[in-house]
């Protein structure tokens, strides 16, 4: 019982907060949103008993990423951009689109809720802590995506600064 | 070598390794043996070389696959290498192969020709890889990322091009959107099965109520997510846009390659795994199938853009194709290899006199800049003409083969309708094609228009397209074996 009043406590803070950064107009109030909403998908992460990842969460993302967000934020002069005029002319269509959606995934879920018996995943090896199972998934049953994920963000990486870099004549 | 990585698994992943490997070097190499502008020819020659070695490296499983039969897997079922991934893993190194060739002197004359151009080519190919060879969620969908961060870079590479920019936020911001509903539908079917392997989704599947609606919704976001990276009408918004912004070289990457690696995928889930919810899908690829051939048709006869033009008519032929995996009998499923490989040289084709016809501070993506190409350079002219036939549908080009074995699979299943549907919108295609075909042979009013921007490699990727589209038309057969080959399991 706790766990569903905390699962619902942390989805919303989590969606709150998503929804919050995209439409507050201050860019340092969006980051902080988006702070609060990573911080519910920590939660989350710590209700499935994925305490690994809770930690990597809260270091990575609200500890590395975020300060970096805030760096580059007080860094680039943005309050120009935020009197700027936002597109906001669609936000009708938007809504309509987001409901129908929403209602089509929610029917369909509702229906299918009775067949919906969800499989058991990978057995927990008994004994083992909750980081030497992920490592052994992680480095045993996933290495291909996991080393193809490192050419990824190299990829994104040599994009960002290609796209970032000045032209030199 | 361990328990974790075998023999196996190494001559199974070699191919990708060495992709991702030269693609590195590249990168590297830009900077530290090659600063000079002048040097970018050797990073060229880099890339060539590279491609030889996973030739090389295809070549020897394709030789292993002969003569022990079957497939091989590797590491713990992720990956797999049978005679249909060597198919597609085919297309896209011939891909990556013409698109660097052509591409030299058009980044020049675009003033943006940069080192890491050549090394994110390869790297968008290792992505390619685990599309068609992966044979596990979490693989397959890295795979699949990798290859659209790379197309988000490579189309946005023209930096002081606004509509490059414009096409390279689009690009980014729907393709993010798309596969956030693939990675919706992968979570689903990892959750009914309980594994990420397509062989345990092919189980569940095949256990399940095809109507369930749970698996519905696995169904439909998935085929979302890879209808969008097929640019199928009603997720092809981004694809004109983006085609028309991207450099020319690089739409033809898109428009080839990124199309047969996600085809790759669509055609492997839909057909394997999934085949048992058959009931399920079908409907929404014929959904999709139709409003392609309709949007691509009735779009493309309005444009005066070369680029966008060609962009409508990929959205028309990824109709077609869809329409082959709908058949979904042995006939259909080899007229989509059939179709995907003449559709890759056709179209890179196309795309090759396009840029043959951009110079400086001339786009050359105008109808009209096609005008008095027969005159001026006959052998383009005679080139342009062989792929606007062949894309149209008409013997004896390679394109005919394509559509009529889509044709006639949806005849041998009886699906009489779409098929006369199929046809009677050829009729349309051939129209706007021909209005192509027009601006070729037409004679110019103006006398002083630049030569032609040509190069080598430009000339190398033209010959080999041109000679495989007509190859493709009027001597089919080894390559009718070779899909034959890649069907049998």
């Amino acid at each position: 019982m706790t766990d569903i009043a905390f699962f619902y406590a942390f989805a919303a803070l989590t969606v709150l907060g998503a929804i919050l950064t995209v439409t507050l107009r201050n860019a340092i109030h969006c980051a902080i949103a988006l702070i609060a909403s990573l911080a519910g998908i920590a939660g989350l992460y710590l209700l499935q008993k994925a305490e690994f990842l809770f930690v990597v969460q809260i270091m990575l993302y609200i500890g590395g990423v975020m300060v970096l967000f805030l760096f580059v934020i007080m860094l680039v002069n943005l309050d120009g951009a935020a009197k700027e005029r936002q597109y906001h002319r669609h936000w009708l269509a938007a809504v309509a689109c987001l409901i129908g959606t929403g209602a089509i995934f929610a029917a369909f879920l509702h229906r299918g809720a009775g067949s919906l018996k969800l499989e058991s995943p990978l057995p927990v090896v008994p004994g083992a802590g909750n980081v030497e199972t992920l490592s052994m998934v992680l480095f045993r049953e996933y290495l291909v995506p996991f080393e193809v994920a490192s050419l990824l963000l190299l990829v994104a990486v040599v994009g960002g600064v290609m796209m970032a870099k000045k032209r030199i004549d | 070598m361990s328990v974790f990585y075998t023999a196996t698994d190494h001559f199974v992943l070699l191919p990708a390794l060495l992709l991702a490997l030269f693609g590195c070097a590249t990168l590297l190499f830009d900077f530290w043996v090659f600063p000079d502008p002048k040097q970018r020819r050797w990073l060229l020659m880099f890339l060539v070389l590279g491609e030889l070695f996973a030739a090389v490296a295809y070549w020897r499983q394709f030789d292993f696959l002969s003569s022990h039969g079957g497939e091989l897997t590797a590491f713990n079922g992720a990956l797999v290498v049978d005679h249909y991934s060597l198919f597609f893993h085919s297309i896209f190194l011939v891909t990556t192969l013409i698109v660097g060739l052509m591409s030299y002197r058009y980044m020049e004359v675009r003033d943006e020709h940069h080192g890491e151009y050549y090394g994110l080519l390869m790297l968008a190919q290792t992505g390619m890889f685990f599309l068609a060879s992966g044979y596990e969620l979490v693989t397959i969908f890295i795979g699949l990322e990798t290859m659209a961060v790379t197309f988000y870079v490579l189309v946005g590479f023209l930096r002081s091009d606004k509509r490059s920019n414009e096409a390279a936020l689009k690009y980014l911001l729907l393709g993010g959107l798309s596969s956030g509903f693939l990675a919706y539908g992968f979570s689903l079917l990892y959750g009914l099965a309980g594994s990420t392997k397509l062989v345990d989704i092919g189980r569940m599947a095949a256990s399940r109520d095809a109507n369930d609606p749970i698996l519905l919704m696995a169904l439909g976001t998935t085929a979302v997510g890879l209808l969008f990276k097929i640019s199928a009408a009603p997720f092809h918004m981004w694809a004109p846009d983006a085609y028309e912004g991207a450099p020319t070289a690089i739409t033809a990457f898109l428009a080839v390659g990124s199309k047969a690696a996600s085809f790759a995928l669509l055609l492997r889930l839909m057909v394997g795994p999934l085949g048992a919810a058959r009931v399920a899908w079908e409907p929404i690829l014929v959904a999709a199938a139709v409003l392609s051939i309709i949007i691509g048709n009735l779009a493309a006869v309005t444009q005066t853009n070369t680029k966008r033009l060609l962009a409508y008519s990929g959205i028309n032929h990824a109709g077609y194709i869809l329409l082959g995996i709908v058949a979904g009998n042995p006939t259909g499923i080899k007229g989509v290899l059939i179709y995907l490989l003449v559709y890759t040289f056709m179209t890179l084709g196309a795309f090759a006199v396009l840029i043959a016809l951009t110079r400086k501070g001339l786009a050359g993506e105008d109808i009209n800049d096609l005008n008095g190409l027969m005159k001026k350079a006959p052998g383009y002219g005679i080139a342009m003409l062989i792929f606007l036939v062949s894309l149209a549908g008409i013997p004896p080009t390679g394109g005919f083969f394509g559509k009529y074995y889509i044709f006639l699979s949806l005849i041998e299943t009886g699906h009489y309708s779409l098929a006369v549907f199929a046809a009677l919108f050829v009729a349309v295609s051939v129209y706007y094609y021909f209005r192509l075909i027009r601006a070729v042979f037409v004679d110019t009013e103006e006398q002083e228009t630049p030569a032609l921007s040509t190069s080598f490699g430009l000339k190398v990727g033209l010959g080999i397209t041109g000679v495989m589209t007509l190859v493709l038309g009027m001597y089919p057969e080894p390559f009718l074996r070779l899909a034959q080959l890649s069907i049998s399991r």
